[in-house]
């Protein structure tokens, strides 16, 4: 396959998971508590993008994804779309997701194949919940005017949600790469292991 | 595209107004509510945005509903912020985000999403020194779009799999055929955009 024929097919894969992502964003939402940011299994739909396109084409997906939004489609959870949801509390949230799908995929293609469950859900933990609440909480507390201390006590309400929704992720992950392989990079093998195999 | 997208067709001196010149007034109104201070700033920022509507002759349903997902968190703010910080500061918090958010959703509601692009592809010029085709940027968005109605059906399909093979409705179960019949479209369509000549 030639180069361009590769980059046609990451462009084909970034358009095809913003469709994914936002399809995820039509189950129904709610909001436990009347919560800002309502629970919804849209950043279910960032989670598995990135693990299962990798860094680079699973953010451009969540980018394009986002562009849409932006343009004015309604297709942020709970039928939300257009330049308001740019200006709102979560907006931070938004901005964390593209980085969320880039530290995933990057973490999981790195490893390579075969695809670790352990490793896979650590990944998820780190790019789904740490950098996306490393991010989207400061912004909350700047938006709302509140302090940090206030908008992580708000999103702590979250943090069985997301923590159930990076296991369901990390399980998805691991049974698309299993029934469709060839995403994933074969891990280099050590140089000694191919001494071995070649002295035999 | 302008069906799916939250556009409402009118024909008023807003509606008129080039997409660039409102993108850039929204930019400027967002870093003007940051100087917003005092309960009567507030007020006056309200009454313009809601003389705006009036001029966009947007119906008042229509202008409610792109803030509805927030009434619960400006409700809880407005109570958090009145108790800790007294009522003027919840004024001049929760009434800043509400006009930011409500013109910016004006401007989607005024602006057809291909005006939006256009000036998207306008500004992305100067990218085309770093090797960026801004033009792409056209066919990337109307491949968006088509991509989330794909997979909507995919969903339908999967979803009618289920139900004739009388499997169990869990989420596993839908997801992760989902993602592998996503992944199998990108390839197709990956093929159709080479067989076209895409790849210029």
């Amino acid at each position: 396959m030639s180069t361009t024929d590769s980059r046609i097919r990451d462009l084909a894969l970034a358009v095809t998971f913003a469709g994914f992502i936002a399809v995820l964003g039509l189950v129904p939402a709610f909001s436990p508590f009347g919560f800002p940011v309502p629970i919804t299994v849209q950043s279910l739909g960032i989670m598995i993008t990135g693990a299962v396109l990798g860094a680079r084409r699973g953010a451009a997906a969540v980018l394009v994804f986002l562009f849409l939004v932006a343009l004015g489609l309604p297709l942020l959870s709970g039928g939300r779309g257009g330049l308001g949801v740019f200006a709102g509390p979560s907006v931070g949230y938004l901005i964390g997701f593209p980085i969320a799908a880039f530290v995933i995929g990057g973490l999981i293609y790195r490893r390579g194949s075969p695809f670790h469950t352990g490793y896979g859900l650590l990944a998820m933990i780190l790019g789904g919940i740490v950098v996306l609440y490393a991010i989207g909480v400061p912004a909350t507390a700047w938006r709302a005017g509140i302090s940090l201390r206030a908008a992580l006590a708000g999103s702590a309400l979250f943090l069985v949600g997301d923590l159930a929704k990076a296991v369901v992720a990390t399980i998805v992950a691991g049974a698309v790469h299993r029934a469709y392989p060839g995403l994933l990079p074969q891990p280099r093998p050590a140089a000694d292991h191919v001494h071995d195999t070649a002295t035999h | 595209m302008s069906a799916l997208a939250v556009y409402v067709h009118r024909d008023s001196v807003v509606h008129r107004l080039p997409a660039g010149a409102k993108l850039l007034l929204l930019v400027a109104a967002a870093v003007a509510t940051l100087r917003l201070s005092r309960p009567w700033h507030v007020a006056l920022a309200l009454a313009i945005v809601a003389l705006l509507h009036l001029a966009a002759r947007i119906p008042w349903r229509t202008a409610v509903a792109q803030v509805r997902p927030l009434v619960w968190f400006l409700g809880a703010l407005a109570a958090f912020q009145a108790v800790v910080a007294g009522w003027e500061k919840a004024v001049v918090v929760v009434g800043g985000m509400l006009a930011l958010v409500q013109l910016a959703a004006l401007v989607s509601l005024t602006t057809p999403t291909t005006a939006i692009v256009d000036v998207v592809v306008r500004c992305a010029r100067p990218l085309r020194r770093l090797g960026v085709d801004p033009e792409r940027l056209g066919l990337l968005v109307a491949l968006g779009i088509r991509s989330v109605a794909v997979v909507i059906e995919l969903a339908r399909d999967v979803r009618q799999a289920q139900l004739a093979r009388g499997a169990a409705s869990s989420p596993l179960a839908f997801i992760v055929p989902l993602v592998v019949r996503s992944l199998r479209h990108a390839d197709r369509l990956a093929d159709a955009l080479v067989a076209r000549g895409v790849d210029d």
